[in-house]
């Protein structure tokens, strides 16, 4: 008498995936990208609720503390409404200063990881899949440009070639942006490449673009995010550095050249923190946003690392 | 020394020459792309000054020649090559007639003494605060250290550098806020110039360290959480091993490799950071020398500071790469 | 229905005296996970005696390895013990704490683990591997002795006095599995748990195991418990099997009477599955299916799968009983309760 045919299997209970247990609703992600949205629309709405024209040279009071701040020092001139976040010594409005220099920031951060990303992506694809030759040199050339203390040298890039826009910074910054995503993607193209899938494809005669694209990259892609939030985070901050030396552009308000104009004049030691204090709050801002939104995505992407707790 | 083959020191070697070399070459070729001749301004600036300068026509001569601005680019470039090796930078542009390589070796030991200091201390102390992540019977307060220093992790070193003057030199006048020692002292084994430097000190090196603790404090853990899972760490349960021996022979041991490769990894960008940190402070290193130097468009100096990184920075690096060996034995297996 | 046993390899001690150095009561081990507990290890109940190998079978998941883990108190989280007692020399190990367990391990109860490959610590040369287990319990000693000792060690397992010096990753599979036997026998203990030491090997480096292993116990007298899934190797190494399927033991008897004549249904499908050079076997496919680990049906454990299953195997539980001399089984089949 077969077991099979009396007895049916006892039921289990099948549990679905609760809607609530995606991966994406990770908490650090989304209060990185909550952060994130934040300065965005500040910087995409701001202009629409205040004078951005007051971000220009002597078109405000001197030297006004914020607000609500109360003081009796005789250098700075009376607080008012008018100009929230105070004023500095060159007439700026310091709200305006923050509405027209954070998205700047934040272009210069993404464009220069944009095309380090993009170049990483080739190279490290190549390297990992072509093996060979090909993988020896670009490994070597990007260990080799790794160990290069890449600020110095923009240091003494910028000093030379007086950069002014954006665009052109951001080219500078992805000449040291590349080595991170080379590395990490030809690290992840090397495990992928012995996987079941990839075999696969390999034996029923795909080709090699179409493997990489179509079986490989869509398993990459929450390391490819986390790596280019990482670098969009390493990007804004040479960018910033370089602007704090006084490299950056000159006819247009940055973060960075507020930091270097306030730091030129002696601002902390004068007690002006409102010059270099908004500034480098809203950085601070961008920067922990970037750092929760790559931790998270490291989380999203790797399952081990989700409330692993030491026992 | 296991693994310390004399394949793997050649490779090393061979990164070396490769990286200093390539970062030369960019240094040598971005100014030559500039429109504009930097180096006739410069030239002619020195000549604006000739006024005041004994012997300027002989000067400028050595210049062109040092430049060889009569020959060929290939020439010029052997020639820097060759100076570069030598170490031989040349005259200062706008403190001249100091030489660049005496400029720099009064600033070398201010950089190396801060980033020393710093790197060894975020290193210890991250790597401690992570690994305690690890440890079973670990008391709250320590656990709540990871998240504190995690949350400065994102402020860049000189930024950090800044509030902290603000808050302790400014508002509460605990340390001074600039320069390496108190003027006045003369440097030397004599206790008041120690003190002082001790405390012109304390701010910069903070800027560094809490910023970077934290980046130590979570790979280190991470590196422990995934060790602990190893067949090795259960057997070394099974074995009745006291619990320090297993989580420092077989726990730690296993977990600080990797932080030291990334250490050698992050050394460029510690590099650059504590630039920006020096700059704040006005700690006499070669930052602050190097933002004299922007400040002043002295290009030679320029040059000869941020060569000088390079080598230094690489110097590190192959340092760190020849003691990975000895830690693990398994390195140059897999190299 | 019946297989001849192959030559034997090595000498082969009957098993000694009636000394029971191990034994386990009711053991459970459950799993918990947010659908319910796993129960890995149900209710299980054998002894072992000095100088006897046991082979513990079954096929992967049945629970061998987690009883072998709970008999070392290694159970990692989330599994734990739940109930019964491992009583060693007369102590109950679920009952010791931290420390005493410490005293314990290794000075009493050994390991020789699944993967040598893991197992041992990648950046500490052999000598010291093992020495550390040494210091640990009998404290510092003069080096030379040490190494006398060690050495030694090393030779009784067929090992070259070079591997004293080497790191893990300079030896073979087999030598890292030698190198873990070395380990496990250094001090003397009174039951060595093998767990699987032969599944990652090749054929001919299985054999050179098989070999030390039993080399050593006639040597020292050890008991072990061998687990494995290849019943061929089993036939050749132990004294008595113990039969586990999905968290439960169904038989348990000396190896010959075994192989010779398997009782309960499980044991006779996996000797039927036995490949034979001298006869010709049809492949038997098993009808039924596998339960659900956290809902095991009422009544005996293998009911979905057993070609002679009754009603009252649906109901009642078959416990472990002897139905011939040194021969236990739990199934309907036997007897009457």
């Amino acid at each position: 008498m077969s077991a099979a045919t009396d007895t049916p299997a006892p039921a289990v209970k099948t549990v679905g995936l609760n809607r609530w247990d995606s991966p994406w609703l990770n908490t650090k992600f989304l209060i990185g990208v909550g952060m994130l949205l934040v300065v965005v629309l500040m910087g995409l709405l701001g202009p629409l609720f205040w004078d951005t024209t007051l971000a220009r040279v002597a078109s405000s009071p001197l030297n006004l503390p914020p607000a609500w701040v109360q003081t009796d020092n005789p250098a700075f001139g009376e607080p008012t409404w008018d100009h929230p976040l105070g004023t500095e010594s060159n007439g700026r409005d310091m709200l305006a200063v923050l509405i027209v220099g954070t998205p700047r920031s934040l272009r210069v951060g993404v464009i220069a990881a944009g095309i380090g990303m993009l170049v990483g992506i080739v190279l490290g694809f190549s390297a990992g899949f072509m093996g060979g030759w090909v993988d020896n040199v670009i490994r070597t050339l990007a260990d080799s440009v790794i160990t290069i203390p890449s600020l110095a040298v923009l240091i003494v890039i910028s000093a030379y070639v007086r950069t002014v826009s954006v665009e052109n910074m951001a080219l500078l910054l992805a000449l040291f942006a590349w080595p991170g995503p080379t590395r990490l993607l030809r690290s992840q193209v090397l495990s992928m490449r012995e996987r079941g899938y990839v075999r696969m494809a390999r034996l029923t005669g795909a080709s090699t673009f179409a493997i990489m694209f179509k079986e490989i990259l869509p398993n990459l892609l929450p390391y490819l995010a986390s790596s280019f939030t990482g670098n969009v985070s390493a990007a804004i901050l040479a960018a910033t550095g370089l602007e704090a030396l006084g490299l950056g552009p000159t006819r247009i308000p940055t973060l960075g050249m507020t930091i270097f104009y306030a730091l030129r004049a002696a601002a902390i030691l004068r007690g002006m923190w409102w010059w270099w204090g908004f500034p480098i709050a809203a950085l601070i801002v961008i920067f922990t946003a970037l750092f929760l939104i790559t931790i998270g995505l490291d989380e999203i992407a790797n399952p081990r690392l989700r409330g692993a707790k030491a026992r | 020394m296991a693994g310390l083959t004399p394949r793997y020191v050649l490779r090393r070697l061979g990164m070396f020459v490769l990286t200093v070399w390539l970062g030369a070459t960019i240094i040598f070729i971005i100014p030559r792309l500039a429109p504009g001749d930097p180096v006739a301004a410069m030239v002619s600036r020195l000549m604006a000054q000739a006024g005041y300068i004994e012997n300027s026509a002989e000067i400028i001569a050595a210049w062109r020649a040092r430049f060889g601005l009569d020959g060929p680019i290939w020439v010029q470039y052997l020639a820097y090559l060759r100076n570069m090796v030598m170490l031989d930078m040349g005259y200062s542009l706008s403190s001249f007639p100091s030489q660049v390589d005496e400029m720099i070796a009064d600033a070398l030991p201010w950089t190396v003494g801060l980033l020393s200091v710093s790197t060894l201390l975020s290193f210890l102390i991250g790597n401690t605060i992570g690994a305690l992540m690890g440890w079973p019977r670990v008391p709250a307060w320590i656990r709540a250290l990871l998240p504190t220093t995690l949350t400065f992790t994102s402020i860049p070193f000189f930024m950090l550098g800044i509030l902290l003057v603000y808050v302790f030199a400014y508002e509460l006048r605990w340390f001074p806020p600039t320069g390496a020692y108190g003027r006045g002292l003369s440097p030397g084994w004599n206790w008041p110039f120690i003190k002082s430097l001790a405390q012109h000190g304390v701010l910069p090196v903070m800027s560094i360290v809490v910023t970077s603790m934290g980046f130590w404090a979570l790979g280190m853990r991470g590196m422990i959480i995934t060790n602990q899972g190893e067949d090795y760490m259960i057997l070394a349960e099974a074995k009745g091993l006291r619990p320090s021996r297993v989580f420092l022979q077989y726990g730690i041991r296993n977990s600080i490799l990797p932080q030291v490769t990334a250490l050698a990894l992050s050394l460029g960008g510690i590099a650059g950071g504590s630039t920006l940190v020096e700059y704040i402070f006005a700690y006499p290193g070669m930052g602050y020398l190097l933002y004299q130097g922007i400040v002043n468009t002295d290009y030679t100096l320029i040059q000869g500071i941020v060569f000088m990184l390079i080598l230094g920075t690489a110097t590190a690096v192959l340092i760190l790469d020849l003691l990975l060996p000895i830690l693990d034995p398994r390195i140059s297996y897999e190299r | 229905m019946s297989v001849t046993l192959s030559h034997q390899i090595g000498e082969r001690r009957p098993a000694g005296t009636e000394n029971v150095v191990l034994e386990v009561h009711n053991l459970k081990v459950y799993y918990t996970t947010p659908t319910g507990d796993v129960r890995a290890v149900d209710d299980v109940s054998f002894e072992i005696r000095e100088g006897e190998i046991v082979g513990l079978v079954g096929e992967s998941g049945c629970g061998k390895t987690t009883t072998a883990m709970a008999i070392l108190r290694l159970v990692q989280s989330p599994g734990r013990i739940v109930g019964g007692q491992i009583l060693l020399d007369g102590q109950d190990l679920v009952r010791l704490n931290e420390r005493e367990l410490r005293e314990i391990r290794w000075t009493r109860i050994s390991l020789i683990p699944q993967g040598a490959m893991n197992s041992l610590n990648p950046v500490m040369r052999i000598k010291d591997q093992i020495g550390d287990a040494i210091e640990t319990h009998e404290g510092r000693l003069p080096r030379k002795e040490l190494q006398e000792r060690i050495l030694k060690l090393l030779a009784m397992v067929g090992l070259p006095s070079r591997v004293y010096h080497m790191y893990p990753h300079e030896l073979s599979g087999g030598m890292k599995q030698r190198v873990c036997i070395a380990m496990a026998i250094v001090l003397n203990p009174t039951l060595v748990i093998a767990d699987e030491p032969t599944s990652a090997l090749d054929v001919v480096v299985q054999r050179v195991v098989g070999e030390t292993l039993l080399e050593v116990k006639n040597r020292l007298g050890v008991s072990m418990i061998l687990i494995g899934h290849d019943m061929g190797l089993m036939a050749q190494l132990v004294d008595r099997i113990a039969v586990m399927y999905a968290g439960r033991l169904v038989e348990l008897s000396d190896v010959y009477s075994l192989f010779k004549e398997p009782l309960h249904p499980y044991t006779q499908l996996l000797i039927e599955s036995i490949p034979s050079i001298k006869e010709r076997k049809p492949l038997k496919l098993t009808e039924g299916l596998t339960h659900d680990l956290r809902n095991p049906p009422p009544g005996c454990i293998f009911q979905l799968r057993c070609p002679h299953v009754t009603d009252k195997c649906r109901e009642v539980v078959p416990p472990l009983l002897e139905v011939q001399p040194h021969r236990r089984v739990a199934c309907h089949l036997y007897y009457d309760v």
